[in-house]
C-alpha cells in the first residue's frame, strides 16, 4: 500500500526536557521524523517545551511551538492548527503519555485527530502491565509472577506470596522511575509509598525477582501489511537488576544459539501483533535464566526508544525515519534501504562487527548519590563504539567516555586499577 | 604460546595467514561466505555445505559451544571453516562441548584470526571461487605450490555431491499424530528439522537414498514426494530430474526446497545457472507474490532457476501452466515455483529455517493441504 493521502498535516510531540532516561535520543528521532514528514509534503506542527533541541531549530517544522507539553496547551494547538493526525511514538514516554491524556479526555475525538504509529489501544496494551502480561501469555511466552497493588496494605499481602527480594515497578513511568528491589518489608513499604505517589494511575507492580538473569532486547518494526522485521538484537553485559540504560550493552547478541534467538524473534513478532503496533517500531526486553534457559518477557515499549537510537546507529537501519514513513502508510518493501539504496527496507540487518555501548555516569557531580546500580537509571549519557570484535569495541567505547581511569590502558598501576572499583561500571568489567 | 599457523589460499592468488583451528592438514573447496549471526552449528551440519569452505562474516563464532539438540545431520559437512574470533570458552546453558573439539573430531581443517571482512569483499567482488586451507604438515609447501593445488582442485560447477551426503539405506520418521500416509523423501542432503516439520504435519516420512529409482519410490505407495536441499550443481543431477518427471506425470504431489526447487525447475523444462555470489544467510527477504507478504528467509544456494518472472508461463516440458511464486527482494532471483495444472510447488529457500527465522513454516502446511486436496479429488492415495 502506498502512502495514505488523507493525512496532510501532522502534529509531532517532542520529548520535553532532558532528564535521566530521556535525553537527546528523542530529539534525534523526532528530528528525523520531522524531516521525513516534510519530505513527503506534509505540514508538520511541532510541540516541544525544550528549545535546546535540534528539532525546534528553524526549518524542521512548518509551525513550531515551544510550549509546555500539557493537555490544555496541546488542545489549544490542536484547535488552532487542526492537524489530521498526531505522531506520538517518536517523542519518548513524554509524548506517548501526552497523547494518551488527549485521548482519555476526548480531545482527539472532539477535533477528529487520529493517532498514527500506534493507536490508543496499542499504547495501552503495551504500557499497562496487567494487559501486557495477558498478551504475553497469549503469545505463548512466559512472564514473571506478579501482582498489582494499589495500596501499601495490598503490597504487604502480595509480598508474602512472592517472597523477598521482589521488584517494584510503578505503572506509566519512564527510566524506571521509582522502581527497585525490596529485600524486606521495611523497604517494601517505603518504595511502594513512593511508587504509588509517582505513578499517574496510583498503581505499582510487585514482581518475582529475576535478578541475575541474562537480559536481551529486540528492536522490531512492523508495517500496515503485517510485515515484521527484527532490526537488531541487543545483549546486556550486566544482568537483570541493572537498568538497561546503566548497563553495558552489546549488539548483536553474542551468546544465543539460533534456536534461542529465533524463539525470542517469534515471541517478539507475536507480541507486536497482539499489542497492535500497526506501523512503526517497538522494543521488547527479555530475561533468560542462565542455567535453564527459561525465557521471560520483561516489557515492551510501543514507541521509538532509547535502544532504538542505539540499534539505528549500530545497524545503519534508520528506525525513526522508517517509523515515520510507515506511519504514513508505506510498506517496508516500498522503502529503499538507505545503505544499499537498491534493496528494500524489509530486511534484517546482519553485522560483521560488534557494537558496544557503555554508560557515562556523573557521580562526581553528585557526591552523595548512591553509586550502586539498580533498576533505576543513573547514567547521564553513553558512548557507543563499533569494533571488529567485542574487545575492540569495548575499549573504544570506554575510551570515548573521556573519563579518567575508564579505559583498560596498558600497564595500569594498582592505584589506577583500584580507581575502577569506585565506579560500578568498572567494577563489573573487572569482575568479568 | 606456540603459534600453530594456518593459511587460506584463494584461487585469485590472495593469501590470508592465521591460526590453525579444528583439525590440522589441508582442505580444498569452494569458498563461500555466510552472513548468519547465529546458528553456526546448524550451518556446519547442513549437508548443503558439503564441498564448501565457509567464511563466517560474523566475527565471534563458537560462543554458544556445541550441543546435542541442534545438529541438522549426523556430522559436520563443510570442507573448511574460516572465522575471525573463535570463542575461547563457550557460554550457553545447553553447550556440552566446544566448537573447536567438534571441528577437530570431524576432521574439519579450519582457520581463525583472519580478516574475514577482507575475504568477503574479495568474494563479493569476484564471486565465489576455489580455495584451500593448509595447516600442520599441509603448510610445508611454498606458496606457489599451495596456489597450484587450489587452482587444480575440481570446480563446483558440474559436481554431483548429493550421493556423498545422502543416507545409504531408507530410514523412517513416523508421523506425529494421525497419519496422512507415506511421504517419499529423496535425501539429497536433507536436514533434520525439515523431517521434523514434515512428520509434524502428519506424514510418515520415508527418507530414501539419493540413488533411489522411481520404482523404489512407488513401491512405498506414497501420497506425495519431497525433494530436499543439497549440495552441488542441479545440471549434474539428471537422474533426479527424470525421476521427478515421472512423478509429475503421474500427478504425485510434490514439494521441493532449495536443491529440490532447482530440480523442479529443470523437470518443468527451465534451465538453472550459477549465481555469482550465491545467497547464504538468514536474513534474505523474499516476497510471496500470491499474498504480497514479505518473508525473511534462511537461504543457502549457489545455483538458481532461470524462469520468466512475470505472469503465468507454459512449462517447456509440457506440465501445463507454471508461475514464479516467490522472488528475492534483493536481486529478483527466482525463489519459488508453483505448477498450476499439477500438484507441485517448490521454494529456493529453507522454510525449516535452522538456522533462520520461522517466517516460512506455513509452506509445510500448504504442502499438507495440497496433498489432502489431491487425496480427496483423486482415488489415488486413499489408503
Amino acid at each position: 500500500m502506498p502512502k495514505r493521502d488523507d493525512i496532510n498535516s501532522v502534529l509531532v510531540i517532542g520529548s520535553g526536557p532532558i532528564v535521566i532516561g530521556q535525553a537527546a535520543e528523542f530529539d534525534y528521532s523526532g528530528t528525523q521524523a520531522c524531516r521525513v514528514l516534510r519530505e513527503e509534503g506534509i505540514r508538520v506542527i511541532l510541540v516541544n517545551s525544550n528549545p535546546a533541541t535540534i528539532m525546534t531549530d528553524p526549518g524542521f517544522a512548518d509551525q513550531t511551538y515551544v510550549e509546555p507539553i500539557t493537555t490544555p496547551v496541546l488542545e489549544a494547538i490542536i484547535a488552532k492548527e487542526k492537524p489530521d493526525a498526531i505522531l506520538p511514538t517518536l517523542g519518548g514516554q513524554t509524548a506517548l503519555n501526552a497523547a494518551m491524556a488527549l485521548h482519555t479526555e476526548g480531545i482527539l475525538q472532539k477535533y477528529g485527530v487520529e493517532l498514527i504509529g500506534a493507536s490508543f489501544e496499542a499504547i495501552q496494551r503495551g504500557e499497562d502491565r496487567q494487559i501486557f502480561k495477558d498478551l504475553v501469555l497469549e503469545a505463548g511466552a512466559d512472564v514473571a509472577r506478579s501482582h498489582i497493588a494499589t495500596t501499601v496494605q495490598d503490597a504487604i499481602t502480595f509480598a508474602e506470596d512472592l517472597g523477598y527480594p521482589l521488584v517494584i515497578r510503578p505503572s506509566y513511568t519512564m527510566g524506571g522511575l521509582g522502581s527497585g528491589f525490596a529485600h524486606d518489608q521495611e523497604e517494601l513499604v517505603r518504595m511502594v509509598t513512593d511508587g504509588l505517589h509517582q505513578s499517574p494511575t496510583t498503581e505499582v507492580l510487585l514482581e518475582e525477582s529475576i535478578l541475575g538473569w541474562k537480559e536481551y532486547e529486540l528492536e522490531l518494526m512492523r508495517d500496515s501489511a503485517d510485515n515484521t522485521v527484527v532490526v537488531c538484537s541487543i545483549e546486556n553485559v550486566d544482568p537483570v537488576g541493572v537498568h538497561t540504560g546503566d548497563s553495558i550493552t552489546v549488539a548483536p547478541a553474542l551468546t544465543l544459539t539460533d534456536r534461542e534467538y529465533q524463539r525470542l524473534r517469534d515471541i517478539g513478532i507475536q507480541i507486536i501483533r497482539l499489542v497492535g503496533v500497526d506501523t512503526g517500531g517497538c522494543n521488547i526486553q527479555f530475561a533468560i535464566e542462565p542455567t535453564t534457559g527459561r525465557v521471560i518477557v520483561i516489557e515492551m515499549n510501543p514507541r521509538v526508544s532509547r535502544s532504538s537510537a542505539l540499534a539505528s546507529k549500530a545497524t545503519g537501519f534508520p528506525i525513526a525515519k522508517i517509523a515515520a514513513k510507515l506511519a504514513l502508510g508505506y510498506r517496508l518493501d516500498e522503502i529503499p534501504n538507505d545503505i544499499t539504496r537498491v534493496t528494500p527496507a524489509s530486511f534484517e540487518p546482519t553485522l560483521d562487527y560488534v557494537v558496544v555501548k557503555v554508560p557515562r555516569f556523573a557521580f562526581e557531580k553528585f557526591p552523595l548519590a548512591d553509586r550502586t546500580l539498580t533498576t533505576t537509571m543513573k547514567s547521564v549519557g553513553e558512548a557507543m563504539a563499533l569494533g571488529r570484535n567485542f574487545s575492540q569495541a569495548l575499549n573504544k567505547a570506554l575510551r570515548s567516555l573521556e573519563q579518567r581511569g575508564a579505559p583498560f590502558t596498558g600497564g595500569s598501576s594498582r592505584g589506577a586499577r583500584r580507581n575502577w572499583w569506585r565506579f560500578p561500571v568498572f567494577l563489573r568489567m573487572v569482575e568479568l | 604460546m606456540t603459534r600453530d599457523r594456518a593459511v587460506l589460499v584463494l584461487e585469485d592468488g590472495s593469501r590470508f595467514e592465521g591460526n590453525a583451528w579444528g583439525a590440522r592438514g589441508e582442505t580444498l573447496g569452494e569458498v563461500v561466505f555466510s552472513t548468519g549471526m547465529t546458528g553456526y552449528q546448524e550451518t556446519l551440519t547442513d549437508p548443503s555445505y558439503a564441498g564448501q569452505i565457509v567464511v563466517m562474516t560474523a566475527p565471534h563464532i563458537g560462543n554458544t559451544g556445541m550441543n546435542d539438540d541442534d545438529p541438522e545431520s549426523r556430522r559436520i559437512w563443510v570442507d573448511g571453516f574460516v572465522v575471525r574470533d573463535p570463542a575461547r570458552r563457550p557460554s550457553n546453558f545447553r553447550s556440552t562441548r566446544s566448537l573447536d573439539e567438534d571441528l577437530a573430531s570431524d576432521g574439519i581443517v579450519s582457520i581463525s584470526g583472519v580478516d574475514t571482512r577482507a575475504i568477503t569483499l574479495i568474494l563479493r567482488e569476484a564471486g565465489v571461487m576455489r580455495g584451500g586451507i593448509f595447516s600442520g604438515s599441509g603448510i610445508d609447501l611454498d606458496s606457489e605450490e599451495l596456489l597450484d593445488k587450489v587452482r587444480t582442485a575440481p570446480d563446483m560447477k558440474g559436481k554431483n555431491l548429493s550421493d556423498q551426503v545422502s543416507v545409504n539405506e531408507m530410514r523412517v520418521v513416523p508421523a506425529v499424530g494421525a497419519s496422512l500416509g507415506r511421504l517419499a523423501v529423496i535425501d539429497l542432503g536433507v536436514k533434520e528439522s525439515t523431517l521434523h516439520h514434515l512428520a509434524a504435519r502428519g506424514f510418515d516420512v520415508h527418507v530414501l537414498p539419493s540413488s533411489a529409482s522411481y520404482e523404489d519410490v512407488m513401491s512405498l505407495d506414497p501420497v506425495a514426494l519431497f525433494y530436499s536441499n543439497g549440495p552441488g550443481d542441479p545440471s549434474a543431477s539428471d537422474h533426479h530430474v527424470s525421476l521427478l518427471k515421472s512423478a509429475l506425470g503421474d500427478r504425485l504431489p510434490f514439494f521441493g526446497i532449495c536443491f529440490g526447487n532447482q530440480l523442479l525447475g529443470r523437470a518443468l523444462g527451465f534451465d538453472t545457472y550459477k549465481l555469482k555470489y550465491g545467497h547464504r544467510g538468514i536474513n534474505q527477504p523474499v516476497v510471496d507474490r500470491t499474498t504480497g507478504k514479505v518473508e525473511i528467509t534462511a537461504q543457502n544456494h549457489g545455483f538458481a532457476v532461470d524462469a520468466p518472472r512475470e505472469g503465468v508461463v507454459e512449462s517447456p516440458a509440457g506440465f501445463g501452466k507454471v508461475q514464479v511464486s516467490h522472488v528475492s527482494l534483493n536481486d529478483d532471483v527466482v525463489e519459488g515455483l508453483t505448477a498450476l495444472d499439477i500438484p507441485a510447488f517448490s521454494v529456493q529457500y529453507h522454510p525449516e529455517a535452522a538456522a533462520g527465522p520461522h517466517d516460512s513454516t506455513y509452506l509445510f502446511d500448504r504442502f499438507r493441504d495440497l496433498v489432502q486436496g489431491e487425496m480427496t479429488t483423486t482415488s489415488k492415495g486413499g489408503r
